[in-house]
Protein backbone atom coordinates (compact mmCIF):
# COMPACT_ATOMS: atom_id res chain seq x y z
CA UNK A 1 0.00 0.00 0.00
CA UNK A 2 0.82 3.12 -0.78
CA UNK A 3 1.99 5.53 2.59
CA UNK A 4 -0.80 7.67 3.78
CA UNK A 5 -0.18 11.01 5.32
CA UNK A 6 -1.25 10.85 8.92
CA UNK A 7 -4.41 13.67 9.63
CA UNK A 8 -2.00 15.50 12.35
CA UNK A 9 0.94 16.14 9.68
CA UNK A 10 -1.93 18.28 7.36
CA UNK A 11 -1.45 21.00 10.22
CA UNK A 12 2.13 21.54 9.38
CA UNK A 13 3.71 23.59 6.95
CA UNK A 14 5.14 22.04 4.10
CA UNK A 15 7.96 24.75 3.63
CA UNK A 16 7.91 26.20 7.19
CA UNK A 17 8.55 30.21 7.17
CA UNK A 18 9.85 31.54 10.25
CA UNK A 19 8.61 35.09 9.26
CA UNK A 20 5.89 33.91 8.84
CA UNK A 21 5.39 32.24 12.42
CA UNK A 22 7.00 34.88 14.01
CA UNK A 23 5.01 37.88 12.20
CA UNK A 24 1.67 35.94 13.17
CA UNK A 25 3.18 35.01 17.13
CA UNK A 26 3.97 39.09 17.47
CA UNK A 27 0.33 40.17 16.27
CA UNK A 28 -1.52 37.23 17.94
CA UNK A 29 0.57 38.66 21.79
CA UNK A 30 0.02 42.15 20.94
CA UNK A 31 -3.85 41.45 20.39
CA UNK A 32 -4.31 39.49 23.55
CA UNK A 33 -2.03 41.98 25.55
CA UNK A 34 -4.35 45.01 24.33
CA UNK A 35 -7.57 43.00 25.23
CA UNK A 36 -6.22 42.33 28.72
CA UNK A 37 -5.08 45.86 29.29
CA UNK A 38 -8.51 47.65 27.18
CA UNK A 39 -10.03 45.45 30.28
CA UNK A 40 -13.60 45.11 30.72
CA UNK A 41 -14.55 48.82 31.10
CA UNK A 42 -16.35 51.09 27.95
CA UNK A 43 -13.25 50.48 26.14
CA UNK A 44 -13.43 46.26 26.57
CA UNK A 45 -12.84 44.30 23.37
CA UNK A 46 -15.84 42.80 21.97
CA UNK A 47 -16.30 38.87 21.18
CA UNK A 48 -17.12 39.31 17.38
CA UNK A 49 -14.50 41.82 17.28
CA UNK A 50 -11.81 39.88 18.23
CA UNK A 51 -13.04 36.80 16.64
CA UNK A 52 -13.68 38.61 13.21
CA UNK A 53 -10.03 39.32 13.79
CA UNK A 54 -8.52 36.16 14.70
CA UNK A 55 -10.53 34.08 11.99
CA UNK A 56 -9.02 36.50 9.75
CA UNK A 57 -5.36 35.70 10.98
CA UNK A 58 -6.26 32.38 11.22
CA UNK A 59 -7.37 31.85 7.48
CA UNK A 60 -4.44 33.76 6.26
CA UNK A 61 -2.00 31.69 8.47
CA UNK A 62 -3.69 28.40 7.06
CA UNK A 63 -3.39 28.88 3.54
CA UNK A 64 0.23 29.91 4.13
CA UNK A 65 1.54 27.49 6.60
CA UNK A 66 -0.78 24.28 5.95
CA UNK A 67 -0.56 21.69 3.54
CA UNK A 68 -3.31 23.60 1.81
CA UNK A 69 0.05 25.74 0.42
CA UNK A 70 0.93 22.43 -0.56
CA UNK A 71 -2.05 21.81 -2.58
CA UNK A 72 -2.01 25.67 -3.65
CA UNK A 73 1.29 24.70 -5.72
CA UNK A 74 -0.11 21.75 -7.47
CA UNK A 75 -3.48 22.89 -8.27
CA UNK A 76 -4.76 26.01 -10.34
CA UNK A 77 -8.58 26.50 -8.31
CA UNK A 78 -6.75 25.90 -4.71
CA UNK A 79 -3.80 28.32 -5.57
CA UNK A 80 -6.80 30.90 -6.87
CA UNK A 81 -8.80 29.98 -3.72
CA UNK A 82 -5.65 30.26 -1.50
CA UNK A 83 -5.52 34.19 -3.32
CA UNK A 84 -8.62 34.54 -1.93
CA UNK A 85 -8.19 34.09 1.55
CA UNK A 86 -4.33 36.02 0.76
CA UNK A 87 -6.22 39.08 -1.39
CA UNK A 88 -9.98 39.39 0.06
CA UNK A 89 -11.27 37.50 2.57
CA UNK A 90 -8.31 37.45 5.48
CA UNK A 91 -7.38 40.97 5.41
CA UNK A 92 -11.72 41.93 5.09
CA UNK A 93 -11.70 40.43 8.05
CA UNK A 94 -8.87 41.63 9.62
CA UNK A 95 -9.51 45.41 8.79
CA UNK A 96 -13.69 44.67 9.63
CA UNK A 97 -12.36 44.55 13.20
CA UNK A 98 -10.75 47.73 13.17
CA UNK A 99 -7.82 46.05 15.41
CA UNK A 100 -5.47 49.56 15.18
CA UNK A 101 -6.79 50.48 18.69
CA UNK A 102 -6.35 46.46 20.55
CA UNK A 103 -2.89 46.38 18.92
CA UNK A 104 -1.80 49.76 19.97
CA UNK A 105 -2.84 49.37 23.32
CA UNK A 106 -1.09 46.05 23.10
CA UNK A 107 2.52 47.66 22.58
CA UNK A 108 4.57 47.48 25.73
CA UNK A 109 4.74 50.52 27.37
CA UNK A 110 8.24 51.08 26.85
CA UNK A 111 8.44 50.42 23.33
CA UNK A 112 5.73 52.80 22.73
CA UNK A 113 7.62 55.56 23.23
CA UNK A 114 10.41 54.68 20.85
CA UNK A 115 10.10 57.48 18.02
CA UNK A 116 11.05 55.85 14.71
CA UNK A 117 13.81 58.11 13.05
CA UNK A 118 13.51 60.43 10.44
CA UNK A 119 16.02 58.66 7.63
CA UNK A 120 13.35 55.50 8.25
CA UNK A 121 10.21 57.80 8.72
CA UNK A 122 10.51 59.88 5.75
CA UNK A 123 11.21 57.06 3.36
CA UNK A 124 8.22 54.98 4.65
CA UNK A 125 6.00 57.97 4.55
CA UNK A 126 6.81 58.63 0.88
CA UNK A 127 6.26 55.00 0.22
CA UNK A 128 2.72 55.07 1.55
CA UNK A 129 1.41 57.99 0.80
CA UNK A 130 2.26 56.47 -2.76
CA UNK A 131 0.36 53.05 -2.05
CA UNK A 132 -2.43 55.28 -0.99
CA UNK A 133 -3.10 57.38 -3.43
CA UNK A 134 -6.62 56.61 -4.70
CA UNK A 135 -5.70 56.17 -8.41
CA UNK A 136 -2.58 54.12 -7.47
CA UNK A 137 -4.34 52.17 -4.60
CA UNK A 138 -6.63 50.46 -6.47
CA UNK A 139 -4.48 49.58 -10.11
CA UNK A 140 -2.12 47.69 -7.64
CA UNK A 141 -4.29 45.91 -6.12
CA UNK A 142 -6.11 45.05 -9.92
CA UNK A 143 -2.48 44.47 -11.19
CA UNK A 144 -1.02 42.58 -8.62
CA UNK A 145 -3.81 40.10 -9.48
CA UNK A 146 -2.96 40.03 -13.37
CA UNK A 147 0.59 39.96 -12.82
CA UNK A 148 0.63 36.77 -11.49
CA UNK A 149 -2.06 35.61 -13.59
CA UNK A 150 -0.20 35.94 -17.01
CA UNK A 151 0.83 32.56 -18.37
CA UNK A 152 4.40 33.08 -18.30
CA UNK A 153 4.64 34.74 -15.25
CA UNK A 154 2.48 32.19 -13.45
CA UNK A 155 4.93 29.32 -14.65
CA UNK A 156 8.26 31.26 -12.93
CA UNK A 157 5.88 31.67 -9.77
CA UNK A 158 5.04 28.29 -9.15
CA UNK A 159 8.49 26.74 -9.98
CA UNK A 160 10.52 29.40 -8.04
CA UNK A 161 10.27 28.91 -4.35
CA UNK A 162 11.13 32.63 -3.74
CA UNK A 163 9.11 34.14 -6.22
CA UNK A 164 5.98 32.05 -5.23
CA UNK A 165 6.62 33.13 -2.01
CA UNK A 166 6.86 36.56 -3.64
CA UNK A 167 3.60 36.39 -4.63
CA UNK A 168 1.98 35.24 -1.90
CA UNK A 169 3.03 38.23 0.44
CA UNK A 170 2.80 40.63 -1.67
CA UNK A 171 -0.82 39.61 -1.85
CA UNK A 172 -1.59 39.21 1.48
CA UNK A 173 0.54 43.17 1.99
CA UNK A 174 -1.25 44.29 -0.66
CA UNK A 175 -4.79 42.81 0.81
CA UNK A 176 -4.21 44.58 4.13
CA UNK A 177 -2.95 47.62 2.51
CA UNK A 178 -5.97 47.83 0.01
CA UNK A 179 -9.04 46.82 2.50
CA UNK A 180 -7.52 49.12 4.84
CA UNK A 181 -7.08 52.09 2.62
CA UNK A 182 -10.77 51.07 1.77
CA UNK A 183 -12.86 49.96 5.19
CA UNK A 184 -11.03 51.43 7.55
CA UNK A 185 -13.34 54.63 8.97
CA UNK A 186 -11.18 57.79 8.24
CA UNK A 187 -10.16 59.42 11.61
CA UNK A 188 -8.02 56.54 11.88
CA UNK A 189 -6.52 57.01 8.43
CA UNK A 190 -5.60 60.72 8.70
CA UNK A 191 -6.02 63.55 6.70
CA UNK A 192 -4.93 61.81 3.75
CA UNK A 193 -7.74 59.41 3.33
CA UNK A 194 -9.66 58.66 0.33
CA UNK A 195 -13.59 60.40 0.88
CA UNK A 196 -16.34 57.80 1.63
CA UNK A 197 -17.36 58.73 -1.79
CA UNK A 198 -14.82 58.05 -3.92
CA UNK A 199 -13.90 54.45 -1.93
CA UNK A 200 -17.39 53.25 -3.45
CA UNK A 201 -16.36 54.09 -6.79
CA UNK A 202 -12.91 52.40 -6.68
CA UNK A 203 -14.52 49.55 -4.91
CA UNK A 204 -16.93 48.93 -7.96
CA UNK A 205 -14.28 49.64 -10.58
CA UNK A 206 -12.26 47.50 -8.99
CA UNK A 207 -14.67 44.26 -9.41
CA UNK A 208 -15.09 44.70 -13.38
CA UNK A 209 -11.44 43.97 -14.44
CA UNK A 210 -11.34 41.12 -11.72
CA UNK A 211 -14.65 39.28 -13.83
CA UNK A 212 -13.54 39.73 -16.98
CA UNK A 213 -10.29 38.08 -15.81
CA UNK A 214 -12.39 35.52 -13.96
CA UNK A 215 -15.08 34.97 -16.89
CA UNK A 216 -11.88 34.59 -19.39
CA UNK A 217 -10.55 31.81 -17.39
CA UNK A 218 -13.22 30.22 -16.70
CA UNK A 219 -14.71 30.20 -20.28
CA UNK A 220 -11.22 29.78 -22.19
CA UNK A 221 -11.06 26.55 -24.15
CA UNK A 222 -7.44 25.62 -23.90
CA UNK A 223 -5.19 25.21 -21.07
CA UNK A 224 -3.74 28.37 -19.86
CA UNK A 225 -1.28 27.63 -17.05
CA UNK A 226 0.79 24.41 -18.05
CA UNK A 227 2.69 24.12 -15.09
CA UNK A 228 0.43 22.32 -12.93
CA UNK A 229 0.74 19.48 -15.62
CA UNK A 230 4.43 19.68 -15.69
CA UNK A 231 4.81 19.65 -12.23
CA UNK A 232 2.13 17.24 -11.35
CA UNK A 233 -1.23 17.86 -10.00
CA UNK A 234 -1.96 16.90 -5.83
CA UNK A 235 -5.02 14.82 -7.65
CA UNK A 236 -6.25 13.51 -10.43
CA UNK A 237 -8.26 16.01 -12.09
CA UNK A 238 -8.50 17.38 -15.67
CA UNK A 239 -6.90 20.27 -16.44
CA UNK A 240 -9.87 22.07 -18.09
CA UNK A 241 -12.07 21.72 -14.96
CA UNK A 242 -8.77 22.62 -12.16
CA UNK A 243 -8.87 25.90 -14.35
CA UNK A 244 -12.79 26.40 -14.30
CA UNK A 245 -13.10 25.62 -11.15
CA UNK A 246 -10.35 28.28 -10.59
CA UNK A 247 -11.87 31.03 -12.89
CA UNK A 248 -15.07 30.51 -11.21
CA UNK A 249 -13.37 31.48 -7.60
CA UNK A 250 -11.50 34.49 -9.79
CA UNK A 251 -14.55 35.47 -10.99
CA UNK A 252 -17.62 35.67 -8.08
CA UNK A 253 -16.22 35.92 -4.82
CA UNK A 254 -14.33 39.24 -6.08
CA UNK A 255 -17.68 40.53 -7.21
CA UNK A 256 -18.70 39.73 -3.66
CA UNK A 257 -15.72 40.88 -1.76
CA UNK A 258 -16.27 44.63 -3.60
CA UNK A 259 -20.36 44.27 -2.01
CA UNK A 260 -18.72 43.48 1.09
CA UNK A 261 -17.12 46.53 1.06
CA UNK A 262 -19.38 49.11 -0.38
CA UNK A 263 -21.76 47.98 1.99
CA UNK A 264 -19.41 48.40 4.82
CA UNK A 265 -18.57 52.06 3.62
CA UNK A 266 -22.32 52.73 3.27
CA UNK A 267 -22.26 52.15 6.86
CA UNK A 268 -19.71 54.18 7.75
CA UNK A 269 -21.27 57.34 5.88
CA UNK A 270 -24.47 56.84 7.80
CA UNK A 271 -22.85 56.39 11.21
CA UNK A 272 -19.59 58.62 10.76
CA UNK A 273 -20.29 62.09 12.18
CA UNK A 274 -17.09 63.24 9.97
CA UNK A 275 -18.92 61.84 6.55
CA UNK A 276 -20.78 64.82 6.31
CA UNK A 277 -18.84 67.62 7.37
CA UNK A 278 -18.18 69.89 4.21
CA UNK A 279 -14.11 69.95 4.56
CA UNK A 280 -12.89 66.16 6.20
CA UNK A 281 -9.72 66.42 4.72
CA UNK A 282 -8.95 69.21 6.85
CA UNK A 283 -8.79 68.04 10.27
CA UNK A 284 -6.35 66.73 12.15
CA UNK A 285 -6.17 62.98 12.92
CA UNK A 286 -7.77 62.30 16.22
CA UNK A 287 -6.18 58.87 16.26
CA UNK A 288 -3.07 60.00 16.17
CA UNK A 289 -2.99 60.30 20.00
CA UNK A 290 -3.62 57.18 21.29
CA UNK A 291 -5.81 57.33 23.93
CA UNK A 292 -6.07 53.26 25.57
CA UNK A 293 -3.19 52.83 28.47
CA UNK A 294 -1.37 49.83 29.28
CA UNK B 1 -1.22 50.19 12.21
CA UNK B 2 -2.16 53.07 12.23
CA UNK B 3 0.51 53.37 15.44
CA UNK B 4 3.09 53.52 12.37
CA UNK B 5 1.81 55.83 10.10
CA UNK B 6 -0.57 58.11 11.17
CA UNK B 7 2.72 60.15 11.38
CA UNK B 8 3.21 59.43 7.57
CA UNK B 9 0.00 60.84 6.29
CA UNK B 10 0.31 64.61 5.95
CA UNK B 11 0.63 65.99 2.59
CA UNK B 12 -1.59 64.92 -0.45
CA UNK B 13 0.29 63.12 -3.94
CA UNK B 14 0.89 64.45 -7.03
CA UNK B 15 -0.14 62.32 -9.58
CA UNK B 16 2.41 62.84 -12.42
CA UNK B 17 5.46 61.67 -10.49
CA UNK B 18 3.38 58.69 -9.02
CA UNK B 19 1.89 57.37 -12.60
CA UNK B 20 5.26 57.90 -13.58
CA UNK B 21 7.19 55.61 -11.15
CA UNK B 22 4.39 52.92 -11.29
CA UNK B 23 4.97 52.21 -15.12
CA UNK B 24 8.61 52.02 -14.80
CA UNK B 25 8.21 49.89 -12.18
CA UNK B 26 5.72 47.45 -14.11
CA UNK B 27 8.22 47.77 -16.88
CA UNK B 28 10.89 46.47 -14.87
CA UNK B 29 9.20 43.85 -13.21
CA UNK B 30 7.89 42.83 -16.87
CA UNK B 31 11.55 42.55 -18.46
CA UNK B 32 12.65 40.89 -15.57
CA UNK B 33 10.00 37.84 -15.19
CA UNK B 34 9.83 36.57 -18.93
CA UNK B 35 12.60 34.42 -19.01
CA UNK B 36 12.21 32.78 -22.37
CA UNK B 37 16.16 32.39 -23.71
CA UNK B 38 15.56 32.40 -28.10
CA UNK B 39 18.81 30.53 -28.06
CA UNK B 40 17.16 26.78 -26.31
CA UNK B 41 14.28 25.04 -27.59
CA UNK B 42 13.24 24.08 -24.32
CA UNK B 43 12.00 25.67 -21.48
CA UNK B 44 14.81 27.77 -19.78
CA UNK B 45 14.82 27.63 -15.98
CA UNK B 46 18.49 29.12 -15.30
CA UNK B 47 17.96 30.82 -11.77
CA UNK B 48 14.78 29.09 -11.12
CA UNK B 49 14.72 25.96 -9.90
CA UNK B 50 17.35 24.83 -7.14
CA UNK B 51 20.43 23.21 -7.68
CA UNK B 52 21.12 19.40 -7.87
CA UNK B 53 20.65 17.93 -4.72
CA UNK B 54 19.83 14.71 -3.47
CA UNK B 55 20.66 11.90 -1.25
CA UNK B 56 19.75 8.48 -2.80
CA UNK B 57 20.38 4.78 -2.79
CA UNK B 58 21.42 3.88 -6.66
CA UNK B 59 19.62 0.95 -8.37
CA UNK B 60 22.74 -1.33 -7.04
CA UNK B 61 21.97 -0.55 -3.53
CA UNK B 62 24.63 2.15 -2.79
CA UNK B 63 24.01 5.45 -1.29
CA UNK B 64 24.64 8.21 -3.94
CA UNK B 65 24.41 12.10 -3.39
CA UNK B 66 24.17 14.75 -6.84
CA UNK B 67 28.15 15.28 -6.66
CA UNK B 68 28.35 11.88 -7.43
CA UNK B 69 26.94 13.10 -10.74
CA UNK B 70 28.72 16.48 -11.43
CA UNK B 71 30.74 17.07 -14.69
CA UNK B 72 27.92 15.31 -16.39
CA UNK B 73 24.74 16.89 -17.95
CA UNK B 74 21.82 15.46 -15.61
CA UNK B 75 19.02 15.02 -16.81
CA UNK B 76 16.26 14.28 -13.64
CA UNK B 77 13.21 12.50 -13.99
CA UNK B 78 10.30 11.54 -11.66
CA UNK B 79 8.16 8.38 -12.21
CA UNK B 80 7.74 4.65 -11.46
CA UNK B 81 8.34 1.47 -13.13
CA UNK B 82 4.88 0.31 -13.62
CA UNK B 83 3.64 3.46 -15.57
CA UNK B 84 1.59 2.79 -17.95
CA UNK B 85 2.19 5.68 -20.63
CA UNK B 86 4.10 8.58 -19.78
CA UNK B 87 7.55 7.17 -18.35
CA UNK B 88 8.50 5.16 -20.92
CA UNK B 89 7.34 7.73 -23.76
CA UNK B 90 9.32 10.39 -21.96
CA UNK B 91 12.32 7.84 -21.24
CA UNK B 92 12.47 6.49 -24.53
CA UNK B 93 12.52 9.79 -26.06
CA UNK B 94 15.26 10.49 -24.09
CA UNK B 95 17.08 7.53 -24.89
CA UNK B 96 16.07 8.80 -28.89
CA UNK B 97 17.77 11.99 -27.93
CA UNK B 98 21.13 10.29 -26.54
CA UNK B 99 21.36 7.87 -29.75
CA UNK B 100 21.78 11.20 -31.65
CA UNK B 101 24.51 12.65 -29.55
CA UNK B 102 26.69 9.39 -30.41
CA UNK B 103 29.81 9.62 -28.42
CA UNK B 104 28.91 13.13 -25.86
CA UNK B 105 25.92 10.65 -24.27
CA UNK B 106 28.69 9.38 -22.29
CA UNK B 107 28.54 12.93 -20.85
CA UNK B 108 24.95 12.76 -20.37
CA UNK B 109 23.31 10.98 -16.64
CA UNK B 110 19.62 10.25 -16.83
CA UNK B 111 18.28 9.92 -13.19
CA UNK B 112 15.04 8.36 -12.98
CA UNK B 113 13.89 8.70 -9.61
CA UNK B 114 10.82 6.38 -8.87
CA UNK B 115 8.01 8.05 -6.81
CA UNK B 116 7.00 4.66 -5.74
CA UNK B 117 9.84 3.37 -3.89
CA UNK B 118 7.08 0.59 -2.09
CA UNK B 119 7.22 -1.49 -5.46
CA UNK B 120 9.91 -0.30 -7.07
CA UNK B 121 13.05 -2.08 -5.25
CA UNK B 122 16.33 -1.34 -6.66
CA UNK B 123 16.32 -4.41 -8.76
CA UNK B 124 13.42 -3.35 -9.75
CA UNK B 125 14.54 -0.58 -11.17
CA UNK B 126 17.83 -1.93 -12.48
CA UNK B 127 15.77 -4.27 -14.65
CA UNK B 128 13.62 -1.29 -16.06
CA UNK B 129 16.52 1.77 -16.89
CA UNK B 130 18.78 -0.63 -18.20
CA UNK B 131 16.38 -1.02 -21.09
CA UNK B 132 16.82 2.47 -22.31
CA UNK B 133 20.72 2.51 -21.88
CA UNK B 134 23.63 3.05 -20.58
CA UNK B 135 23.74 6.41 -19.23
CA UNK B 136 19.75 5.54 -17.36
CA UNK B 137 20.30 5.47 -13.45
CA UNK B 138 17.62 4.43 -11.58
CA UNK B 139 17.41 5.95 -7.90
CA UNK B 140 15.21 5.05 -5.06
CA UNK B 141 14.31 7.57 -2.46
CA UNK B 142 12.65 6.42 1.07
CA UNK B 143 9.42 8.07 1.73
CA UNK B 144 11.26 10.98 3.33
CA UNK B 145 14.01 11.51 0.66
CA UNK B 146 10.95 11.64 -1.73
CA UNK B 147 9.54 14.45 0.16
CA UNK B 148 12.39 16.47 0.38
CA UNK B 149 13.01 16.37 -3.25
CA UNK B 150 9.15 17.11 -3.94
CA UNK B 151 9.98 20.20 -1.86
CA UNK B 152 12.50 20.99 -3.54
CA UNK B 153 11.99 20.84 -6.77
CA UNK B 154 8.00 21.80 -6.47
CA UNK B 155 6.83 18.63 -7.91
CA UNK B 156 3.19 16.42 -6.90
CA UNK B 157 2.73 12.97 -7.26
CA UNK B 158 -0.34 10.80 -5.78
CA UNK B 159 -1.09 7.31 -5.46
CA UNK B 160 -4.54 6.56 -6.78
CA UNK B 161 -6.62 3.72 -4.92
CA UNK B 162 -5.09 0.11 -5.49
CA UNK B 163 -7.71 -1.86 -7.90
CA UNK B 164 -8.64 -5.37 -6.73
CA UNK B 165 -5.42 -6.91 -7.67
CA UNK B 166 -3.43 -4.01 -5.42
CA UNK B 167 -2.26 -2.62 -8.77
CA UNK B 168 -2.22 1.42 -8.11
CA UNK B 169 -1.09 4.16 -10.42
CA UNK B 170 0.88 6.93 -9.65
CA UNK B 171 0.26 10.67 -10.84
CA UNK B 172 3.07 12.75 -11.32
CA UNK B 173 5.03 15.35 -12.96
CA UNK B 174 6.12 15.22 -16.84
CA UNK B 175 8.83 17.25 -17.11
CA UNK B 176 12.37 16.55 -16.86
CA UNK B 177 14.73 18.63 -15.36
CA UNK B 178 17.93 19.62 -16.70
CA UNK B 179 21.19 20.42 -14.89
CA UNK B 180 24.88 21.54 -15.88
CA UNK B 181 27.77 20.41 -15.26
CA UNK B 182 28.06 22.40 -11.95
CA UNK B 183 24.50 21.04 -10.57
CA UNK B 184 22.69 24.09 -12.15
CA UNK B 185 19.60 23.99 -12.92
CA UNK B 186 19.07 25.04 -17.04
CA UNK B 187 16.81 23.43 -18.94
CA UNK B 188 13.00 22.09 -18.35
CA UNK B 189 12.05 19.44 -21.15
CA UNK B 190 8.26 18.99 -21.41
CA UNK B 191 6.14 16.39 -22.58
CA UNK B 192 5.86 17.97 -26.16
CA UNK B 193 9.13 18.86 -26.88
CA UNK B 194 11.09 16.24 -29.61
CA UNK B 195 14.07 14.22 -29.30
CA UNK B 196 15.40 16.27 -31.46
CA UNK B 197 15.04 19.43 -29.72
CA UNK B 198 16.16 17.63 -26.44
CA UNK B 199 19.64 16.86 -28.67
CA UNK B 200 20.20 19.87 -30.06
CA UNK B 201 19.46 21.69 -26.47
CA UNK B 202 21.96 19.07 -24.67
CA UNK B 203 24.66 19.58 -27.45
CA UNK B 204 24.34 23.24 -26.40
CA UNK B 205 25.00 23.13 -23.00
CA UNK B 206 27.74 20.52 -23.70
CA UNK B 207 29.84 22.85 -25.58
CA UNK B 208 29.26 26.03 -23.28
CA UNK B 209 31.02 23.89 -20.34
Amino acid sequence: MPPVVTDLSYLLPWQFSPTIFILCAVTVTLYVRGIRALGRGADRVGFWRAFTFFLGLALSYAVLQTYIDYLSAHMFWIHRFQHLILHHIGPVLIVLAAPERVLRAGIPAGLRQVRIPAWIRRPMQLVFRFLQHPVVAPILFVGIIFFWLTPSIHFTAMIDTRRYDLMNWGMLADGLLFWWIMLARRQVQGSAAIGYGARLVILALVAIPQLLLGAYITLHSTTLYDVYAICGRAWAISALDDQQIGGLLTWIPAAMMSLVGIITVLYHILHDPAATEVRPRRRLAPAAQPAGGA
Amino acid sequence: MSAVLSPMIRRRWHPAPVLRTAGALVLLGLAACTGNDPHYALKNITGLVQPLEFRLTDQDGRPVTATDYRHDIVLLYFGYTECPDECPTTLAMLANALRTLGAQASQVRVLFVSVDPHRDTTEVLKRYVNNFGPEFVGLRPDQAELTDLSKRYRIAYHYEKPDKYGNYEVDHSSAVFIFDRDGRARLLSLSDNTAQQVASDLRRLLAAS
